[in-house]
């Protein structure tokens, strides 16, 4: 087993698991308020992607500033969506909240595809090829940057929640709808302001994302289910768990191929496995933690 | 000050309230008594914009109030402390009670407010970092109090403050009641604690099946046979 190049992929692993936790801290924030899962999310994270690109296009601006315009026009669009289709169907039951969120999923691909055509793109931004080596090891800079970025953003939300107002309305809105709305609260905006939120972390993911994977309309739907993954093993609702879950995962894909080829090898099985089917490796790790911790890992106590 | 006329509130198709009236005047303490399933906490949800009246009229101060959103008609001052208290568990007490005063004009003075509310429940300023969701029942109905006063209310809804707690806790919660109202808030109690809640009020309805079938002041009302026979066991 070739131990530096476990450690080469552990590490990429890593880094994308810090922009992972961030996407998933969005649908967790949106579900532990709202009880919604947001099926438009990666849709919507793509969205982010192609606002970041367009601007790469238009202005040479490198998307590791202009993550900051996705996370707004993404901010603004998900308080919409909230206003105009969430906010109706929070007491219907769950399955029927389905359906509306699933539709949103197609309408903002197939926008998507209409304004940005249906082709993969892989832009090149100024970092694209940069690298940094550490021993044996290198790190992709643009990777280190969507880290880093990631990582900000996570903590400016955290902090957020903590400390501000708004921040403290939704934590209080998720404990107890009703006492918010005895103690005055706006109950209406605040669950939009946070949705907003939580479309805007995975709108400024998706411009981070821009420099390091190509795009296309229909790379959304595996980003829905991958976050959704990361939410459930992590906790329902836990903002924790997300977070953690984005880094399990984001190691788990990269590495798990080539440690269960090794796997193979060993057992004098003569069989690569390929690196397209990475989700399965996500979904074993899901199944084994379910089993063990049918709440997930943080699941159970809130937040 | 408040004046409910003839009210009916509906779940679906089942009418909770059948057009019930009453009226709270400035500086009173009144009772809402009646048993389980009344119609009691309906009424106070109603006052407070939750449930919506589908016949009838709820004004403040000559406002038509109503319609208005829950927001609305606590910016008014009209606040309620509800059954079950409804408490943020997972923010501390601090939180609680700032999440008591949020707009604009409570806000403003939520330093004085929570200096107040601290003198009124020490207990509360020893805990004010610990999670709402840790404390006693007690506690927490001290605090289920005080995050309603942090709003300055003119109007002050308690639903069956008393329940579950031992009787020295009843006692303490009863003379809290009475002293913010001596400070000048006005009291909206509703009780299934009958003796207690009538002897410290002006006034009290009794409320049966939805209507309202008997009013006075509190010590009439005591003393009245059929309440004496159904709510005292005498
Ligand atoms: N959310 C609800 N849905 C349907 N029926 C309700 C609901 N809340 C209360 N009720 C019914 O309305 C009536 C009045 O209830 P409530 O106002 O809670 O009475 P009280 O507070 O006097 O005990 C009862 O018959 C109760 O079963
Ligand atoms: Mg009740």
């Amino acid at each position: 087993m070739n131990l530096n190049l476990i450690l080469q992929l552990a590490l990429s692993g890593f880094l994308l698991g810090g922009v992972y936790s961030l996407i998933a801290l969005g649908l967790s924030l949106i579900f532990g308020v709202m009880r919604v899962i947001n099926f438009a999310h990666g849709e919507m994270m793509v969205w982010g992607m192609y606002v970041a690109y367009t601007i790469l296009l238009w202005t040479g601006v490198d998307p590791f500033f202009s993550f900051l315009v996705s996370a707004i026009i993404l901010f603004i669009l998900g308080y919409l969506l909230q206003r105009s289709v969430v906010n109706r169907i929070l007491d219907f039951p769950e399955a029927m909240q389905v359906l509306p969120l699933v539709g949103m999923a197609m309408v903002f691909e197939n926008s998507a595809r209409l304004i940005w055509g249906p082709d993969y793109i892989s832009p090149q931004s100024k970092f694209a090829l940069s690298s940094i080596s550490l021993g044996p090891l290198t790190i992709d800079t643009p990777r280190l940057m969507a880290f880093s970025i990631a990582i900000l953003i996570t903590v400016l939300v955290l902090v957020f929640l903590k400390k501000t107002d708004m921040g403290k309305s939704i934590r209080a809105a998720a404990d107890n709808r009703l006492g918010a709305f005895l103690v005055g609260t706006d109950v209406n905006k605040v669950y939009a302001v946070c949705f907003g939120i939580g479309t805007a972390c995975v709108g400024s993911a998706g411009g981070l994302l821009v420099p390091i994977m190509p795009l296309s309309p229909y790379i959304g739907a595996p980003f829905t289910l991958i976050s959704f993954i990361i939410v459930i093993l992590g906790g329902m609702g836990s903002l924790t768990g997300a977070m953690v879950g984005g880094f399990i995962i984001g190691v788990a894909e990269s590495i798990g191929p080539e440690v269960i080829t090794n796997i193979f090898h060993g057992l004098g099985v003569d069989l690569e496995f390929p690196h397209t089917m990475k989700q399965v490796v996500s979904f074993f790790i899901l199944i084994v933690i379910l089993i063990l911790r049918p709440q997930g890992l943080f699941g159970g106590k809130k937040r | 000050m408040l004046s409910v006329k003839g009210i009916e509130v509906f779940y679906g198709d089942l009418q909770a309230l059948r057009g019930v009236s009453l009226e709270v005047n400035q500086g009173e303490i009144v009772t809402i008594v009646g048993s389980n399933g009344a119609g009691k906490s309906t009424t106070l949800m109603t006052i407070s914009g939750i449930y919506k009246p589908r016949r009838g009229e709820i004004q403040f101060h000559k406002e038509t109030i109503h319609p208005y959103p829950t927001a609305k008609i606590v910016s008014l001052g009209i606040v309620q402390i509800p059954e079950g208290r409804q408490l943020f568990p997972t923010l501390t007490v601090m939180e609680n009670l700032e999440m008591g005063s949020q707009f604009p004009k409570a806000k403003q003075v939520r330093k004085e407010s929570m200096e107040w509310v601290f003198k009124l429940f020490p207990r509360l300023e020893e805990r004010k970092k610990q999670l709402a969701g840790t404390l006693s029942g007690g506690e927490q109905q001290m605090l289920a109090i005080g995050r309603g006063l942090m709003a300055r209310p003119i109007l002050l809804m308690l639903d069956e403050p008393s329940l579950g707690l031992s009787p020295i806790l009843v006692k303490t919660i009863f003379d809290i009641i009475r002293e913010i109202n001596r400070q000048g808030t006005t009291i909206l109690l509703v009780e299934q604690n009958v003796f207690h809640s009538l002897s410290l009020s002006h006034r009290g309805y009794v409320l049966e099946n939805g209507s309202i079938t008997m009013s006075g002041t509190g010590q009439d009302l005591l003393k009245n046979q059929h309440i004496r026979q159904s709510y005292l066991g005498l």
